[in-house]
């Protein structure tokens, strides 16, 4: 990884940020951190191309208003020229434009539409009144074969005697029927009359634009104050009122000129809505593909307003971190886009500078490793250079994972639903982006195949498939008990012993001598005693395999003390801290080892309770009472001994060695420069102020070309000790070493002991799955299989839903999510405290890839 | 005592092929130490886990402890010799 610096002439810039973008290999630093977004160079494009979102963003909506399908590009564009930006913007606003146009005359036309509809319901409800009026004459009316005045907008009917009544026609909506009744009522003092009928279809208001149900009624009043109060009632009513001519001869041509001009405006009405299906057809086969490239520039434009605009050379300077191995493809890409812009004779100059920042780590990653990583990401990304644990983790984890979930049913279920995801990549990659939980467990199908299939060799081990257990190649007990015996008694136990020790005849064999080939004999599973059995070895296994990865780990900090060339830690730090988990937990392995060889069920009451004797060993007794804590072997009393004091010399060697190493060092280091300060004169004073202020400076921004020829220099001064640190050379607080050191001391030893207890999590959670397991075949199950006959199997039948669906989310679901956050948890606090910094921060490139796939598809 | 060996070695070879022989014969390619790093690790894990189980129970202090009536079945079905 280097820092570089890019030098772009203006027109070629954009075109080498875009070739870049494609490449997605370079991580950008910004140069003008103080400066406003609003006062950067580029920000009237950024922008524009707000703009052109925010208009492709409602063309978006108007697509899905209509429900029509958006075709998706199969690969991305290329990010478009600047000119080519114009254009788009031109044809974003003409659509736009033509959108809304549409839009607006579509809602003026559906209101004319409605309010010609209610006139329409109007006029023929109003001709039933009339018509009714005339036939019956009943109620205010005296005389209904008089003549009847006309007026337009007057509505007076004169009868026989004078009277002169008006009528009022609209249109309410149904619900308000009772209350305008009511109001007209109670207001006009019982002097209307109201007329009412509904109409029987849904109906759109003119104004809401919501369906529904209305009531054409007719008022009849009798002066001009009545009038005006039904008036003002219906408004505040918003009862649509309407012109309703008297004569009946033009009530029926004003009835068919509102027909003609309903059909005029259903076949406009039509048409608009053809015109606007096309013109959203025809963009949504460009809206993706549009939207990519609109995203494109305004990265590059957001790019570019992080370089630095140098006048007097007339081009932008960018910085960037690169790795050293991909220069020669950046070089490449800087000249195609040179020579894509035409940018004559100049070409933009790569420039490799040298800094002491720590640059970000980058890991070069594939489809299966980028999971495994972004679990060790999640605790701390790695420091620049140091060990990746993520190989490692990669099959430790699904490993540790397994010891914990241990049953081959299970592991065949979880490695057929992670065969499902891995096998349909490509189909199942873009489904479902929201869902949070699906990309969750879609994102680690690659750690889950793992499990799954390591889950299937440790349940094979445990023999243990669906907590029942195979018997394939003959159990190595057998009962060779008589029936007088099996009478006598409720359980017996069989004999473990494989040979004749006791002096009487009636010793029986039980057990053949050779053990199961693969895992667990069958035997156990129908054994009371299967627990305290297999306890035993999950435990022995756990602390084996612990202490294990844990020297492991050791080993790997061997590994960054070498890469670093950090000499003295590798004899100050790694040599205490291996040799204490050597003398006292490598000699427990040792002593597990050998107490399952040398020890049968002769001497069962004599064996040694590990346990006890390493708690002895610490506290240095030695007891010869109970015989399991009684010495067996020779000079086990002395070597013990040793091994602690071994041990414990390792604290202070480890606490007090590198803090005395450093004064050592400071201490040389104070001789050396004095010696170059007489030596030099006064000169020398200046140059070493200069460089303390230079390299300030110079860390904050590292922009300065001429850096070249004094880092150099420095570099030649120190020893190789130093060159990977990072801060200043002043004297670090020697009270902060101990300090720190202390810390680290005590961290290590006490986290020994309490790390190599914390992987028994191992059998215990091993065993809580096998208990769930067997509950679920006794208490669900077994119920069903063991009913004889038809009843037995319905019972089967319905017994297989409970025990599946529990199967599934207790078992496999949370049993597996608590294995695997154990798991972590000893990776992350157990194994990698060990040798693991975490103190860098990610290498995070500017790539349109990136910027494309991390963009959530809208729902 | 021979049976335990013939298995003991089996195990230790079939693993020790898988760990130590076939990473040499890895293709070159962009990933071959992450497969080098796999196989040995697998192997490593796997064989620990099935000698841990396998040593355990060459010696056990003591038998299984059965019901009398899963005694009487293990004893017709499986028979009273190995």
């Amino acid at each position: 990884m280097t820092l570089c610096q890019l030098f772009l002439q203006p027109d070629a810039a954009y075109s080498c940020i875009s070739e870049l973008g494609e490449l997605g290999i370079v991580q950008f630093r910004d140069l003008n951190p103080n400066v406003n977004s609003f006062q950067r160079k580029y920000v009237n494009e950024v922008r524009r191309c707000e703009e052109m979102e925010r208009k492709l963003r409602f063309l978006e909506t108007e697509i899905k208003k209509d429900e029509l399908p958006i075709y998706d590009p199969e690969d991305n564009p290329d990010a478009p020229k600047p000119r080519e930006m114009i254009d788009l913007e031109a044809t974003f606003e003409k659509l736009d434009h033509e959108l809304k146009e549409i839009n607006t005359n579509a809602d003026a036309l559906l209101r004319n539409f409605n309010e010609l509809t209610e006139l329409k319901h109007n006029l023929t409800m109003t001709q039933g009144f009339f018509d009714d009026a005339i036939s019956h004459p009943v109620g205010v009316m005296e005389d209904v074969g008089g003549e009847r005045e006309m007026e337009l907008g007057g509505q007076t009917t004169t009868t026989a005697a004078g009277m002169k009544l008006g009528f009022i026609t609209g249109v309410v909506p149904r619900e308000r029927m009772v209350a305008f009744e009511r109001m007209l009522w109670r207001v006009c003092r019982g002097n209307v009359f109201l007329r009412q009928a509904e109409i029987p279809e849904l109906i759109e208001d003119p104004v809401s634009g919501e369906k529904l149900h209305k009531t054409v009624f007719v008022v009849f009043f009798q002066g001009e104050q009545l009038k005006n109060r039904v008036q003002k009632i219906c408004e505040g009513f918003r009862a649509n009122i309407y012109p309703c001519p008297e004569n009946p001869h033009e009530r029926r041509e004003l009835a068919m000129g509102v027909m003609t001009r309903l059909e005029d405006l259903t076949v406009v009405l039509s048409q608009t809505q053809d015109h606007r299906q096309r013109v959203l057809a025809a963009t949504s086969r460009n809206l993706r593909t549009w939207q990519i490239k609109v995203k494109k520039i305004k990265a590059i434009y957001h790019t570019m307003n992080m370089f630095n605009n140098d006048v007097a050379r007339k081009c932008l300077i960018a910085e960037c971190w690169a790795p050293v191995s991909e220069l020669d493809r950046i070089q490449l890409a800087l000249r195609k886009g040179s020579e894509a812009s035409g940018g004559g004779t100049v070409s933009s100059v790569l420039n490799r500078m040298v800094t002491r920042e720590q640059p970000p780590t980058h890991h070069k990653l594939n489809k299966f490793t980028q999971g495994f990583q972004n679990l060790v990401d999640a605790y701390g990304v790695a420091t620049y250079r140091e060990i990746n644990p993520m190989p490692f983790v990669l099959i430790t984890f699904p490993f540790l994972f397994a010891v914990m979930f241990g049953d081959a049913g299970h592991g065949i279920l979880v490695t057929i639903f992670a065969l499902w995801m891995v096998l349909k990549e490509r189909s199942l990659k873009d489904k479902w982006r929201n869902q949070e939980v699906w990309t969750i467990f879609f994102g680690g199908r690659y750690i889950i195949l793992l499990m799954g299939i390591f889950s299937i060799y440790t349940g094979i081990i445990y023999n243990d498939v669906f907590s029942k257990s195979l018997n394939i190649f003959g159990s190595s007990w057998r009962v060779r008990f008589g029936d007088d015996t099996l009478a006598k008694h409720d359980s017996v136990m069989l004999e473990p012993t494989p040979y004749n020790y006791t002096r009487s005849g009636d010793y029986r064999q039980m057990f053949s001598g050779t053990p199961y080939p693969i895992g667990l004999d069958p035997v156990w599973q129908l054994a009371d005693n299967k627990i305290t059995y297999t306890n035993s070895v999950k435990m022995k296994f756990a602390i084996i395999i612990g202490i294990t990865q844990m020297g492991f780990g050791l080993f790997l900090s061997l590994w960054n003390h070498l890469h670093f060339n950090h000499r003295h830690a590798i004899y100050l730090e790694f040599l205490p801290q291996i040799i204490f988990l050597a003398c006292i937990f490598f000699y427990l392995i040792i002593l597990i080892f050998y107490k399952w060889t040398s020890f049968d069920g002769s001497k069962a009451t004599d064996a040694p309770s590990l346990l006890i004797h390493l708690i002895n060993m610490i506290l240095f007794s030695y007891k010869t009472d109970p015989p399991s804590a009684a010495v067996f072997y020779t000079g086990q009393k002395q070597f013990q001994t040793f091994l602690i004091l071994l041990a414990v010399l390792c604290v202070p060697w480890m606490l007090l060695g590198k803090p005395i190493y450093r004064i050592v060092m400071n201490k040389r280091r104070a001789n050396y420069s004095t010696v170059t300060n007489h030596a030099a004169g006064n000169d020398s004073d200046v140059e070493e102020q200069h460089q303390e202020e230079f390299h300030d400076p110079a860390e904050k921004r590292g922009v300065v070309l001429d850096a070249d020829v004094r880092d150099t220099d420095t570099e030649d001064m120190l020893d190789d000790e130093h060159s990977h640190q990072q801060h200043h050379q002043h004297e670090v607080e020697m009270s902060e070493v101990w300090v720190e050191q202390g810390i680290h001391t005590i961290e290590y030893f006490l986290g020994c002991i309490s790390h190599t207890a914390s992987y028994l999590r191992l059998w215990a959670l091993s065993l809580a799955h096998a208990q769930l397991s067997e509950v679920l075949w006794h208490m669900i199950l077994h119920l069903g299989l063991s009913m004889n006959g038809y009843g037995g199997a319905i019972a089967s039948f319905f017994v297989f839903m409970p025990w599946s669906s529990l199967t599934v989310f207790i078992l496999l679901l949370m049993e597996g999510l608590s294995a695997f956050l154990h798991a972590l948890r000893l990776h992350w606090v157990e194994f990698q405290s060990k040798f693991y910094k975490g103190e860098g921060y990610p290498f995070v490139p500017f790539s349109f890839r990136l910027l494309l796939d991390e963009a959530p598809v809208e729902a | 005592m021979e049976k335990f060996a013939i298995t003991l070695i089996i195990f230790t070879v079939f693993w020790g092929l898988i760990g130590i022989v076939l990473p040499f014969l890895i293709p070159k390619g962009q990933n071959k130490r992450l497969i080098q790093v796999m196989l040995t690790l697998t192997s490593a894990c796997c064989w620990l886990f099935w000698l841990c189980f396998y040593l355990h129970q060459w010696k056990p202090l003591f038998g299984p402890q059965l019901k009398r009536d899963n005694a009487r079945i293990i004893r017709s079905l499986w028979g009273s010799e190995f």
